[in-house]
């Protein structure tokens, strides 16, 4: 395993309004993530998953702290910069997919190269042969309203991976899918996106997928409560909502 | 991206059709209405265009337009022809003589009278008969439209008889004289054959006309009338504008057909807009992913402007399709000839499509511009 990190937070913080008004969703955050793991962001809705995974991506910037994304200060760079810094080393993965409705699975999965001005015919190439690899070979030309969840997810998939990024960041990936299907779906993930490389985070409360991470760091109230290495290492894990803070049982 | 903005655009055909036809619709309104406006304002010196021997007109220095003409002396003319630059003078006469045919049909008339030894100042178009059988006693010329008007659903035919002013004339000629202001029929004689056709004043010189020498400029030799006589002279196409003026000035028109413009500009820019606005909102959250995903501002405004223009130019084409088609149709009908699609008309009304497009696009720019890409993280 790569040991190198390839995000490290340190003390983030991050506040949304002024004054009276002022909400602190992230309250001194501490997390390193490594390449070639899947890091899992665990928690209660409403504990600041979300928002640690848009300052990661650099979507929105910390109020305080460092936030150090493949080596660079991704809030430090100035906006054109941190947008190209985007295109270039991240992939999304979103909860409702956010496909282009007009565009085929295929055109949906080439988004990216697309946007990085390669040109149509080679950018929707990779992106059959990218869909064909994750399953979906016969179904590029398909319009989004014709697929089902998984399908859009997997189109989603292959729109996150197909320019190579560094950094994978999926916002619960699995909580518009029935279980076999976000089980199909994770398995992927793991299968197709973890790579030395590249470093893959997954905001979730879903404990269904908790057996796929490497790392698991457990937050609340804005922050990261607990990481855990290696967390289904010779056991077998169920998580159940206690008070409002996840809490581990080993069985 | 211009693929993904084309796709997106044409996705939602019924949003996509609509915004066409809106644009359409405005712009077809506008052409139309301009081009009408246009085609009237023009008309009010139809007669003075259908002049093609003189390039300056004199005349009493209170007339502000075609119609409106105050008699000058006999003598006027030889003070104009004593102007130096002056190669020739004629004099033209204008009056209203009632037109009845033999079948009781009648209407008031425009009746220009030539002068009697050159017949300089009549149209060159000439449907049938000739000029030259102005010559001969009680002859006049109608224009076509005028003959529709006094014989209507008969054929042209020359040597018919009508009155004019109660005198006895007889149709020697058919011309394709350009339309009046008003549908009056347009009758053309010899100078003292109309004025007797009128009936006889104390002066009947209504216009001079003068053609100047070679090498010397028609504005310049107006001053110089101007200077010698103390009466007003125009060139042919400053004589025009002064009607067009006089009718914007003095009519309702330009009123009603500003309303109608502003109409259409209004409909087009809430209409476009508001469709425009509401195919971005409903695309926001793609928009929004590919901001996340590492599209910039820039680049997504350039894929709104080249949606807003392709719906522009399809919208512009096909409403100027629409309108040439109208034009080429009224082209052909006696009350409508003349109002043509101009290009000018054309080019203003693909200017004002665009600043529509434009506002439609910047609403919905700015609503983009402002998302926050972190918002694709909300359910």
């Amino acid at each position: 395993m790569n040991s190198e990190l390839a995000v490290q937070c340190r003390g983030v913080e991050k506040a949304f309004g002024n004054g009276g008004g002022k909400v602190l969703a992230l309250r001194g955050v501490d997390l390193d993530v490594r390449y070639g793991e899947m890091t899992l962001l665990v928690g209660p809705s409403g504990c600041g998953k979300t928002t640690l995974l848009s300052v990661i991506a650099g979507l929105l910037n910390s109020t305080a702290g460092e936030v150090t994304v493949l080596g660079a200060r991704i809030e430090q760079l100035p906006g054109r910069q941190q947008i190209l810094f985007r295109r270039k080393n991240l992939g999304f993965v979103f909860q409702q997919y956010n496909l282009l409705p007009a565009l085929t699975a295929a055109e949906n999965g080439a988004v990216p190269l697309l946007a990085a001005g390669i040109s149509r015919r080679k950018a929707i190439g990779e992106a059959k042969r990218l869909l064909s690899t994750l399953g979906m070979g016969d179904r590029v030309d398909a319009l989004p309203k014709q697929l089902s969840g998984g399908e859009q997810q997997r189109v989603a998939l292959t729109r996150a991976l197909i320019h190579q990024p560094r950094l994978l960041v999926c916002d619960e990936p699995t909580a518009a899918l029935d279980a076999d299907t976000g089980q199909s779906v994770m398995e992927l993930l793991a299968a197709e996106a973890v790579r030395p490389e590249r470093a893959v985070i997954v905001v979730t409360h879903d404990n269904r997928i908790f057996g796929f991470a490497d790392t698991m760091a457990r937050m609340d109230d804005g922050r990261v409560i607990s990481v855990e290495s290696e967390p289904n290492a010779g056991s077998e894990h169920v998580f159940m909502p206690h008070h409002g803070v996840i809490q581990e049982v080993r069985v | 991206m211009n693929f993904v903005a084309w796709k997106m655009l044409t996705g939602d055909r019924a949003k996509y059709l609509g915004l066409i036809f809106t644009i359409a619709f405005c712009t077809f309104l506008l052409e139309n209405q301009t081009s009408i406006f246009a085609g009237i304002m023009k008309r009010t010196g139809s007669q003075i265009s259908d002049v093609t021997d003189a390039e300056i007109w004199v005349m009493d220095p209170k007339t502000e337009y075609f119609d409106q003409t105050k008699r000058l002396k006999d003598t006027d003319l030889n003070r104009v022809r004593g102007v130096e630059g002056v190669q020739w003078a004629v004099k033209l006469f204008k009056g209203n003589p009632v037109a009845r045919t033999l079948d009781g049909k009648f209407d008031v008339s425009i009746c220009l009278g030539l002068d009697d030894a050159t017949l300089a100042g009549a149209p060159r178009k000439m449907i049938l008969g000739s000029w030259e059988r102005l010559r001969e006693p009680d002859s006049v010329v109608i224009d076509k439209a005028g003959y529709q008007l006094l014989y209507p659903d008969q054929p042209l035919q020359l040597d018919r008889n009508l009155e004019l002013n109660d005198h006895q004339a007889t149709i020697v000629g058919i011309s394709d004289a350009s339309a009046p202001f008003a549908s009056y029929p347009v009758m053309h004689a010899r100078y003292s054959q109309a004025v007797n056709f009128v009936g006889r004043e104390r002066t009947q010189l209504s216009f001079i006309l003068v053609k100047p020498q070679a090498g010397v400029k028609a504005l310049e030799l107006t001053k110089r009338i101007e200077d010698t006589t103390g009466l007003r002279a125009r060139t042919s196409e400053q004589f025009q504008w002064d009607c067009v003026v006089y009718y914007l000035k003095h009519t309702g028109i330009p009123v009603n057909f500003g309303i109608t413009i502003a109409i259409a500009l209004i409909v087009g820019i809430v209409v476009a807009g508001q469709t425009f606005y509401i195919f971005t909102i409903e695309n926001l959250k793609q928009f929004g992913a590919l901001k996340a995903i590492g599209v910039t501002n820039w680049r997504i405004t350039r894929m709104i402007v080249l949606q807003a223009v392709i719906v522009g130019a399809m919208g512009f084409s096909i409403g100027s399709g629409l309108c040439t088609a109208f034009f080429a149709i009224t082209l052909q009908n006696m009350a409508t000839r003349g109002m043509v699609l101009l290009w000018q008309n054309v080019l203003g009304t693909g200017v004002a499509i665009f600043v529509v497009i434009i506002i439609a696009s910047l609403i919905s720019i700015r609503r983009v511009l402002v998302l926050e890409p972190a918002a694709v993280f909300r359910a």
